[in-house]
């Protein structure tokens, strides 16, 4: 990567209120960002860790590659361990309470992300100083300033809440062992499915007097950018508040992306996924199918040596005398070309008509993103219901028929911020080979070998700047609008 | 030696920094309840000077208060790390480049724990290494005063904050909110002493307790009724790798998540408030056996004597305990013997 020392230049890190450690560095022109590269300082290699151990140890040490998606990198590896399988034959799918019981645990840990996010890492930037001068300042600093703000005194109770169905259905949280290839670990009895029925109607009362404002299946049936606008104009919830100051700031067109949108599918039953798998392009407006052996790993601007290739076969070790690299961060593509992923993305490929709406009228945004995540605590929230009605405490939750100990296979889902894939091999019960793409390693990625630049540095240029900041706040919502999970990123 | 510090008039200020880990404690943390976490920060008069994931200020305004804190311009009352001292590569600690500085966060951590009144460390990656130090361990990851159960780490054994104190190690992956919690607590009033820590330096609040104590499963281990598949109902400890005879903590009188625990979950303690814990030598949830005998029993007990036990009390199970303890689910129910069964 060549420096352009002539450029004024900003670096900024620590970058917080994101999971994880992120240094984002800008080349400036006049009044906004020229390019932008994003470096994941962090290296932990969990990859190289996971070899040589147990099959079944990968269910321990995944869910601790993130603290913030550890249910997610549960999902991934038990999914990939179940995967290995003699050729030809079918996946063997855990009984539907198993099913249930793992969506509803992922579903806990996405709602929690999705609002966690919301309230806590993207928000307070509206109470930033530089906006002082705006009408709506003085409410949204009080409303949302970090640590001080009563949003956050509602909302971390309402968390907390949440995460009681944690204790019920997966012993704890972060970091459970309940997620097996075969289902789930923890039986729910008849009394404990109506205890969990009480805590998500704790939940949804939090969503209808405080985040919405409104009844949940009336977010959920949104269905474009006008009737989005207009319903937000009255409501006094949280959700609308953002929207309120989106348009006066203009955020629908910050942090632009035109690119492929991909889903892995996410929340599987026997009816199918909640959320399909799929690529949305742009350009068409339409969802295709996913070509899984299309993606690849690029890291010809990543501190790694080896080759580029599939996550089923390359495996690049770390080297710090790459002299173009500037991320721990891989970069993932798809055919060749860099992707987006995400709640938008999946609403996107899911064909949610206020998504698609939005994005056909101005691109991914930093709106459109924030609007997608806030749509699924609506979506997610419900089909959370019928989960837990379908569970049927006399049938089995779990498959324990031993499993097949040497093959390859992958473990695919949706983590809050999106799609998560673990590649595995093993022989004879060890594992002999383990690649993670995470969400953000797609987000964040680094320049490829064609120096074509990750979607958060793409979605970077052109950001305005303020006059003086050093801190840009329009990048700072840019950046936050991915929800990034650093520790993921890298692993 | 001043433990406790004089009565602080103004509010403990703490620092809260992130390397070699997951971020999973301060998640955890978040679910602290009744009160919430601010609440409870409030309360034992704590100021958050500057906590990555729940601060406002970003880039040069972070830095500035770092680096303040480094130089001993700005007090700082309690420093917490969370996640592991990354010295990789080959002692560079070139893996975790603290972002905004170009040098290795390691160092940030050393100048702000030369200053602090208190150094915790959050979880067992900052205590000893933990996961991050797990198989080859090429990233070279200790904890602040220990590399596994090794006295060392970044800060070595012979540290001490400004307070007298030693790092005290809030061990766990992830810690429970309330040990935080009740640790800040003490320390806010003055009151954590050396002798309120354990062997390894973790505050006994939490590990004065054996896992073991409190176990919805106790009555299958009385009788040695053991579970075969994770989520059976039975004792962990002879088949499914369960060292919650041994593990320090209180997971099973102080509730997770409202009602659970990892034993209520239907998987195995793994001990991970331990050092070492990452590398137990046979896969997590499988116990190495010796001829058909568990090897790491009960510490405290001569093996001959469980053995003999052991053997006496599996000839004594009732049937409702064989049954149950290989089934996910209960298949003979405690029953009243006034009242025959239908």
């Amino acid at each position: 990567m060549t420096d352009t020392p002539d450029k004024p230049r900003l670096i900024i890190g620590p970058f917080n209120r994101v999971e994880g450690d992120l240094e984002v560095r800008l080349d400036l022109a006049g009044d906004h960002v020229e390019s932008a590269r994003v470096t994941s300082p962090l290296y932990r290699g969990f990859e190289a860790m996971l070899v040589g151990k147990p099959a079944s140890d990968a269910l321990t040490y995944a869910p601790r590659i993130c603290g913030i998606c550890s249910v997610s990198q549960s999902i991934a590896a038990a999914r990939a361990l179940a995967g290995v399988r003699p050729a030809g034959l079918e996946r063997r799918l855990p009984p539907a309470n198993g099913a249930h019981a793992t969506n509803l645990t992922h579903a806990v840990e996405n709602l929690a992300d999705h609002i966690t996010h919301f309230y806590l890492f993207f928000m307070p930037d509206f109470a930033r100083p530089t906006y002082a001068d705006e009408p709506w300042h003085a409410v949204t600093a009080t409303r949302f300033m970090a640590l001080k703000g009563s949003a956050a005194a509602q909302m971390l109770p309402a968390r907390a809440g949440l995460m009681n169905l944690m204790g019920i259905l997966a012993g704890k949280w972060p970091h459970t062992l309940s997620i097996q290839p075969g289902g789930s670990t923890r039986a729910i009895t008849r009394a404990e499915q109506a205890r969990l029925r009480l805590m998500l109607a704790t939940f949804r009362a939090f969503c209808e007097t405080t985040l919405f404002a409104a009844p949940l299946e009336a977010i959920a049936g949104l269905s474009s950018r006008d009737t989005l606008y207009a319903w937000a104009e009255s409501n006094q919830g949280d959700f609308a508040h953002f929207l309120r100051l989106s348009q006066a700031l203009g955020l629908a067109r910050l942090g632009r992306t035109a690119l492929r949108h991909i889903s892995f599918g996410a929340y599987p039953s026997g009816d199918g996924p909640l959320f399909p798998r799929g690529v949305f392009h742009a350009e068409t407006a339409t969802a295709s199918p996913l070509p899984l052996g299309a993606i690849t790993e690029d890291i010809s601007h990543a501190w790694y040596r080896g080759e580029n290739g599939p996550p089923r076969s390359a495996t690049p070790t770390p080297d710090m005398a790459n002299p173009d690299a500037y991320s721990w961060c891989k970069a993932p593509r798809l055919d060749g070309h860099v992707a987006e992923v995400g709640a938008l993305s999946r609403q996107l490929v899911a064909g949610h008509p206020l998504l698609r709406d939005m994005v056909t009228r101005d691109g991914a945004s930093v709106e459109s993103r924030v609007t997608a995540r806030l749509v699924e605590v609506a979506l997610v929230t419900l089909a959370m219901e019928q989960w837990l009605a379908a569970i049927d405490p006399a049938a089995p939750f779990q498959d324990t028929r031993p499993r097949l100990d040497t093959g390859d296979a992958m473990g695919l889902t949706e983590a809050a911020r999106g799609s998560l894939g673990h590649w595995l091999r093993l022989d004879q019960g060890r594992i002999t080979h383990y690649q993670i793409i995470a969400p953000t390693t797609w987000n964040f990625s680094p320049r490829d070998a064609t120096g074509t630049p990750g979607p958060l540095e793409q979605a970077l240029v052109g950001t305005p700047i303020r006059p003086g900041e050093s801190e840009p706040v329009a990048v700072q919502h840019v950046v936050r609008s991915f929800d990034p999970c650093m520790v993921c990123t890298v692993h | 030696m001043s433990y406790p510090p004089a009565t602080p008039t103004r509010p403990l200020r703490l620092i809260w920094l992130q390397s070699g880990g997951c971020g999973g404690c301060t998640l955890s943390l978040l679910g602290q309840q009744t009160p919430d976490l601010l609440t409870a920060l409030r309360s034992a008069n704590i100021e958050i000077l500057w906590h990555p994931s729940l601060s406002q200020a970003t880039g040069s305004e972070a830095r500035a208060i770092l680096n303040a804190a480094a130089d001993g311009s700005q007090p700082v009352d309690i420093l917490c790390l969370e996640g592991s001292v990354i010295h990789g590569p080959n002692g560079t600690g070139g893996f975790h480049i603290m972002a905004g500085t170009g040098k290795p966060m390691r160092d940030m951590v050393e100048s702000i724990a030369a200053h602090a009144t208190h150094v915790l460390a959050i979880g067992s990656c900052a205590a000893f290494g933990g996961i991050t130090a797990g198989g080859d361990n090429t990233v070279e990851a200790t904890g602040l005063a220990y590399d596994g159960t090794r006295p060392g780490g970044l800060l070595g054994p012979q540290f001490r904050a400004k307070s007298g104190l030693p790092v005290v190690n809030i061990a766990g992956c992830p810690i429970h909110p309330g040990w935080f919690v009740d640790t800040i607590l003490q320390l806010a009033a003055g009151d954590l002493t050396p002798a309120d820590l354990d062997e390894w330096e973790r505050p006994l609040a939490y590990t004065s307790s054996l896992v073991h104590h409190g176990c919805a499963r106790n009555e299958f281990y009385e009788f040695k009724a053991s579970a075969e598949d994770l989520g059976d109902l039975g004792c962990m400890m002879e088949n499914l790798g369960c060292k919650g005879t041994q593990a320090r903590a209180d997971c099973n009188t102080r509730a997770w998540n409202g009602s659970g625990s990892c034993l209520t979950g239907g998987y195995p303690c793994i001990n991970c408030t331990a050092p070492g814990f990452e590398s137990p030598g046979h896969a997590f949830s499988t116990t190495p056996k010796i001829s058909g005998i568990p090897i790491g029993l009960p510490t405290d007990m001569p093996k001959a004597w469980f053995v003999a036990l052991a053997s006496l009390s599996k000839a004594a199970t009732p049937k409702r305990l064989k049954e149950n303890a290989a089934s996910p689910t209960p298949i003979l129910l405690p029953h009243d013997r006034r009242k025959p069964r239908p």
